[in-house]
């Protein structure tokens, strides 16, 4: 079997580099919604000071990127201490209980004229914040390229390591 | 998220109005640097924020991104902001 050589990317930046934005690698690996703001709002706020922004999704943060349930991610009632209801364990395990809490604090972030989820992340896209999904989740968790929201790049942890290498802040969520 | 429904240009001063009251963090950060974007050097903004986190976020994203606050002023409830783009003279 012949192999042909992949032709390396031409460098066609001009002679005269561009100054060196500060960039910001964060990780996210929840997929609760509370959990999904901070790294959403980091992000944005870097590309606003013109900083480069990018987010790992790994784990169940991969859910901040999928389709069909970044709209509906739910707050935890069970082991949640700091909940919108907060429950004796027993009774945060009642059916409808992470509903509640889901729909409280979805209502204090819209009385607070704070964006959902869904329009952090358009607001993250528009501003080039770049999104990686993490190849190993995706593999675990039986998620498909498809299922991703658009622009999603699949990367695995050299891949991330290698832009949180030339990263000012890195963090984890 | 990037309507710019409150923002105004106010052509003889060379100066445009951002109202982000009512707004929390991240907003009047990533409102501003809309309009900031948008603006040549030495063009003023003025926004009004009623975010406490905001006397100390505002000053920080001018100098993360290389423009100038010019004057803060602290009235009742609210924070009154005037941002030069650019590091000026």
């Amino acid at each position: 079997m012949t192999q042909t050589a992949v032709p390396l990317p031409v460098d066609d930046r001009a002679a005269e580099p561009a100054p060196r934005r500060k960039r910001i690698a964060l990780v996210a690996s929840k997929g609760t919604l509370d959990q999904a703001y901070p790294p959403l709002i980091l992000a944005s706020t870097a590309v606003s000071m013109g900083w480069e922004a990018g987010i790992y999704f790994t784990f169940y943060g991969l859910d901040i990127l999928h389709k069909d349930r970044f709209q509906k991610l739910k707050v935890a009632s069970l082991a949640n201490p700091s909940g919108p209801i907060q429950l004796p364990n027993a009774l945060g395990a009642i059916p409808g209980a992470t509903a509640a809490a889901t729909k409280i604090m979805r209502k204090w972030m819209s009385d607070a004229r704070m964006p959902t989820v869904p329009e952090f992340l358009q607001m993250n896209r528009e501003l080039g914040v770049q999104f990686f999904a993490c190849a190993t989740t995706m593999g675990v968790m039986g998620v498909e390229e498809s299922d991703l929201i658009d622009g999603s790049d699949i990367a695995g942890a050299a891949a991330f390591l290698d832009y949180a290498a030339e990263a000012d802040v890195s963090l984890f969520v | 998220m990037t309507d710019t429904a409150h923002t105004k240009p106010s052509t003889e001063l060379d100066l445009t109005d951002l109202d982000c009251t009512g707004l929390l963090c991240p907003l009047p950060v990533y409102k501003a640097a809309l309009v900031l974007n948008q603006l040549e050097d030495g063009q003023l903004l003025r926004m009004v924020t009623t975010d406490p986190g905001a006397l100390a976020d505002i000053p920080a994203m001018a100098r993360q991104r290389g423009d100038t606050l010019v004057e803060v002023v602290e009235e009742e409830g609210r924070q009154v902001f005037i941002l030069k783009k650019g590091a000026g003279e």
